[in-house]
């Protein structure tokens, strides 16, 4: 492999969507060389992935537009080679991995491009097992994707682009959608096949720290379409360029910043693990003096009450067993542990979409269990993930006042709670809008406030940051931490994000094979190395930057950093 | 979904087949059953049918649910043919012999009973094989074999999508209609025809848009994974075939030829014992 | 528009058939008439037809009726599957014009529509059903005819009214809107 001779290079490649008036892509100039490794980063609306649909060649020709400038990949031209004639040199492996698996089983899913080519059999049936080897998917051969993990669907996908010999892997948000550990495996994985093959890894990620995991040689920052940053990672974290643009840096990076440390690249800030701690230890050590907070134990009304809660499908397999818990009201619960855990089947029981098979549940005082499911809608409210999957009308307000309108309740007060909802959600000024005109943020909204209308006291939302990037992510959150606020209901979030967790609530319920295995606060259970391994967790760099200071209130280190920032953020606001 | 007819593994002489072979056998099988009216050879195919059903070692547990399903309607359309054309025998067979009277016009014949019993094994003489062919096909062969007997491959495909994505869909249903029942839509059996209409409309419609997007993302993926350019593809899980599959076809298509022969050697599809 | 046969429309005839196959337990009871039913997958159809054209609509109506019928009801009626496939097609041929997508479904397409569908049920339902009924099973044309007239009114129902507003409401979602003002 000729390491000198640029496998990707962009040279004046501006990209203009038809139905767009600005280009997405400003006169980009990058190379990239074999065997390397590149992290594409930026907020969503960057470019980052039109930059990735140029390499595969979806664009230009799935989405249309006006392309200029020059772009090789590989010797050769995508736009005339089209998405077939790429996809021989480029293999994407997509972020929705339910979307990429195609077929029956995992054999066929890997021999699909194989399939295409007109392979024959015979010759098939090597290269499938061959790969499978390679993935450690063997055992899983002829499994259906329903019986697969998130992170086994993901190896699958890797096969399946693996599978044609491809000379570069362009992986597209590989983060989203799993559990953090899962996560940190797959880019072990990344990085182990880049150990052996001969290929080129490019990465468009928004979560840097979980992709810094293992190293990379350049990081690619985007902004307004244009690569504000080509940088490698210990010089990129040394700059407060990351923060700038409206993505999140690693935590202890943030962390070492707060302390009033400027960062020297050659002390090799990319990995807490071996970072040289030294020359920053005594000012961290000291703002931790100074800004130790002892966070107090708020009382107030318990709101639900579950006791004994036990459920399962059959007889033979338990999803739920004999969980416990409280919430209080006005309180901000996380719900964590990895795929199948039993998260949501917990947040089904409460809602009354099944029936336990054992144990109460109590609101406010009261058994709810005799309850319908509409019944428990009007205490407690479910926002599923994507709000397409809940938006039902074209228009705003229609959407909103549905579940009044079902209710019965008179068009005169519908119209008073739809515009006091719409208000506090900030979407009055767009009450009269089609849903269609809305952000996918804006959306979520209208979902939420779909729910809120009906004034239930507890609101369960299913990953409510789910794809969406840390500006976005901090205006979601900020949302919902306003409701809170402002209206005292209870939240409780199904999620993946350990920094969700850690940044905005006061308790997290850690499920495992459906058992409670622990009800703490969140930096308690974020800086605890048993609980993070079992239930697939990622502990937080924080409580390793604590960890290398000698501070062993890891926890208290952790919670006061989360608090300093929220202030700093809030002041900013003001 | 407990009533839902599923491919089973096992190894049988039924199951070892090639896809192909048993889809050829059940095209023919079905045309055989819809084109001859002849009573001896209805009965020879239930016969067949039932050895088949034997040999496949399918359990009664895994097919009973939907076989009762099936009786109840068969009741209810022989009762209605009664209802409708209590001569249609008479007609059929050109022969009138009259057993009871019931009531009114309707009086229960010899043939009418002769004809809805004509009907009754003809459906039967397809139940086994739809059964059959769904527990011991593998669906991964389903698309495979399609295209082998010359449906375009993209059109093949389609089948191979439906069967990946049935079990997703029916979960985001389930979930989606239960965030509806959550806000109050329900789908009852109470108010207004169109009220219901409409609530169903509410619940089916993001279910509905998700599959748009899924749409999307799936054509997405395929294409960059080189679907649909070439003219021909292959197939991972095609079964070769072997002398047992040529044998099977032969003998479908044997059967097809001879069954016809004897059902129309006297210009009619009907086995008439009443002349 | 579109151009004729590509990958979507692949997709959209296997997902398509998947939403059938499942919305096939799915069902609005009608109260007038004991244990008889409206299909909602019927809207379904209609709405794939009308966006993907008439090979989707065959394909969905055809694989999707068999399928379903095959894995719920372990039979396969064909006299009642080639009808389907008829709609499909009928509603398909006039995708073009009804521009879901483009945000075109307003209400003289939601009339073309309904035309369309109307006599496209007449076709199937009062004629090839009921037709392939007598040639394939001998059964007495008076009650052939007779459930076909019921499939005919029960269909023309569904698609009328679950199938327009499905598919004007997608119209209203997925095409661009604008000279839209905030209001204070």
């Amino acid at each position: 492999m000729d390491r000198t001779k640029p496998i990707i290079e962009f040279s004046e490649v501006s990209f203009k969507y038809r139905a767009q008036s600005e280009p997405t892509l400003k006169d980009i100039d990058l190379k990239i060389y074999p065997g390397e490794k590149i992290l594409i980063s930026g907020q969503s609306g960057s470019g980052k992935s039109t930059l990735a649909h140029c390499l595969n060649a979806l664009i230009p020709c799935s989405y249309a537009g006006d392309m200029s400038g020059e772009l090789r990949v590989g010797g050769q031209t995508p736009s005339e080679l089209g998405v077939f004639g790429m996809s021989k040199t480029v293999g994407t492996v997509l972020q929705d991995t339910d979307g990429q698996f195609i077929a029956l089983t995992v054999a066929e899913d890997i021999a699909f491009a194989l399939e295409n080519e007109g392979m024959p059999q015979a010759q098939m049936f090597q290269k499938v097992e061959a790969i499978a080897d390679k993935l450690d998917l063997k055992d899983f051969i002829g499994s259906a994707p329903g019986e697969l993990s998130g992170g086994q669907k993901q190896r699958v996908s890797l096969g399946g682009v693996m599978a044609c010999d491809v000379k570069i892997l362009l992986f597209d948000e590989p983060l989203a959608n799993l559990d953090p550990a899962t996560g940190k495996r797959t880019i072990a994985l990344i990085d182990d096949i880049l150990k052996d093959e001969e290929l080129t890894v490019v990465i468009i990620e928004h979560r840097i720290e979980d992709v810094l995991y293992r190293d990379v040689d350049r990081i690619i920052l985007m902004d307004q379409g244009r690569i504000i940053a080509d940088m490698h990672p210990d010089e990129l974290l040394s700059t407060d360029i990351l923060s700038e643009h409206g993505i999140r840096e690693p935590l202890y990076i943030s962390a070492i910043k707060a302390s009033g440390a400027k960062i020297d690249p050659a002390d090799h800030p990319r990995h807490i693990e071996n970072m040289n701690i030294d020359p920053y230890k005594n000012r961290i050590k000291q703002w931790f003096k100074s800004n130790t907070e002892h966070k107090n134990e708020e009382s107030s009304d318990t709101l639900l009450e579950i006791s004994h809660l036990r459920f399962g499908y059959d007889r033979s397999r338990t999803i739920v067993n004999d969980v416990s818990f409280d919430i209080k009201k006005g309180e901000m619960i996380s719900l964590v542990g990895k795929n199948g855990a039993g998260k949501s089947t917990l947040a089904s029981l409460i809602c009354g979409f099944y029936k336990p098979d054992e144990g109460t549940i109590r609101f406010d005082g009261q058994d709810i269990g005799g309850l319908s499911i509409k019944e428990r809608g009007e205490k407690i409210g479910f926002c599923m993930q994507s709000p397409n999957q809940m938006i039902s009308k074209p228009m705003i307000y229609d959407e909103v006042s549905l579940g009044l309108v079902s209710r019965g309740v008179p068009e005169d007060e519908i119209k008073k709670k739809v515009y006091e909802t719409l208000k506090i959600c900030g979407l009055y000024q767009f009450r009269n809008w089609p849903v269609s005109a809305l952000s996918f943020g804006q959306k979520k909204r209208v979902s939420i406030a779909s729910i809120l209308v009906l004034n239930p006291g507890l609101i369960i939302l299913d990953e409510p940051t789910a794809g969406q990037d840390y500006h976005h992510y901090t205006e979601m959150m900020e949302f919902i931490r306003k409701l809170r606020d402002e209206l005292h209901v209870s939240i409780m979030m199904i999620t993946h994000d350990m920094h969700l967790m850690l940044e905005y609530t006061d308790r997290t319920l850690v499920l495992t094979d459906g058992k409670l295995l622990m009800n703490a606060r969140p930096e308690e259970v974020l800086t605890n190395e048993e609980i993070c391994d079992r239930a697939y967790l990622k502990r937080t760099s924080l409580y390793d930057l604590a960890k290398r200071c000698d501070i062993d209130e890891a926890d208290e280190f952790a919670a006061s950093f989360i608090n300093w920032e929220r202030r700093k953020r809030q002041e900013s606001v003001v | 979904m407990s009533r839902m007819i599923s491919y089973e593994k096992k190894d049988t002489v039924i199951h070892r087949l090639s896809g192909f072979t048993k889809l050829v056998f059940f095209i023919l099988w079905c045309m055989t059953s819809a084109l001859t009216f002849d009573t001896r050879m209805l009965i020879v195919m239930i016969v067949l049918g039932g050895i088949i059903y034997m040999v496949s070692g399918t359990r009664w547990e895994q097919v009973s649910g939907v076989f009762l399903a099936i009786m109840f309607f068969m009741v209810i359309n022989l009762v209605c043919i009664f209802f409708f054309a209590p001569y249609q025998g008479c007609q059929i067979y050109n022969s009138r012999t009259d057993i009871l009277h019931l009531f009114g016009n309707y009086t229960l014949t010899l043939e009418q009973l002769f004809y809805e019993f004509n009907v009754f094994i003809k459906y039967f003489t397809v139940i086994p094989s739809v059964f059959i062919f769904l527990v011991t096909t593998d669906p991964s062969e389903l698309a495979a074999s399609l295209n082998g007997i010359g449906v375009p491959y993209t059109i093949s495909y389609s089948l191979e999508i439906a069967l990946r994505y049935i079990p997703d869909i029916q979960d985001e249903f389930h979930k989606i209609k239960n965030a509806q029942e959550a806000r109050g839509i329900e789908m009852s059996s109470k108010g207004r025809l169109t009220d219901r209409i409409k609530n169903t409309a509410i619940i089916i419609f993001p279910l509905l848009f998700s599959t748009m997007e899924r749409i999307d993302v799936v054509s997405n993926a395929m294409e960059l994974r080189g679907f649909g350019k070439k003219k021909q593809r292959t197939w991972y899980s095609r079964k070769p075939l072997r002398a047992a599959d040529h044998l099977t076809i032969a003998f479908s298509i044997l059967f097809f030829v001879v069954t016809m022969i004897i059902t129309f050697y006297d210009g009619n599809r009907f086995y008439n014992p009443f002349i | 528009m579109k151009k004729g046969f590509g990958i979507k429309e692949v997709v959209a005839m296997g997902i398509g058939t998947a939403l059938f196959v499942v919305l096939t337990n799915v069902q609005i009871p009608l109260v007038v008439v004991p244990n008889t039913a409206l299909q909602p997958r019927m809207a379904i159809l209609a709405f794939f037809s009308a966006i993907f054209g008439p090979i989707v609509g065959a394909v969905i109506g055809l694989l999707g009726h068999a399928l379903g019928d095959a894995i719920f009801y372990g039979s396969v009626w064909w006299s009642w599957v080639f009808p389907e496939a008829v709609i499909g097609i009928a509603i398909g041929f006039f995708a073009n014009r009804f521009a879901v997508r483009e945000g075109g479904f307003t209400a003289k397409n939601i009339v073309m529509f309904n035309i369309v569908q109307i006599v496209a049920n007449a076709i199937a339902w009062i004629g090839v059903a009921p037709l392939l009924d007598i040639l394939v099973y001998s059964e007495p044309a008076n009650k052939v005819f007779a459930q076909g007239a019921f499939a005919f009114l029960g269909n023309i129902l569904v698609i009328g009214i679950l199938g327009t507003i499905l598919l004007s409401v997608y119209s209203k979602i997925s095409g661009r809107s604008s000279d839209l003002k905030t209001e204070e």
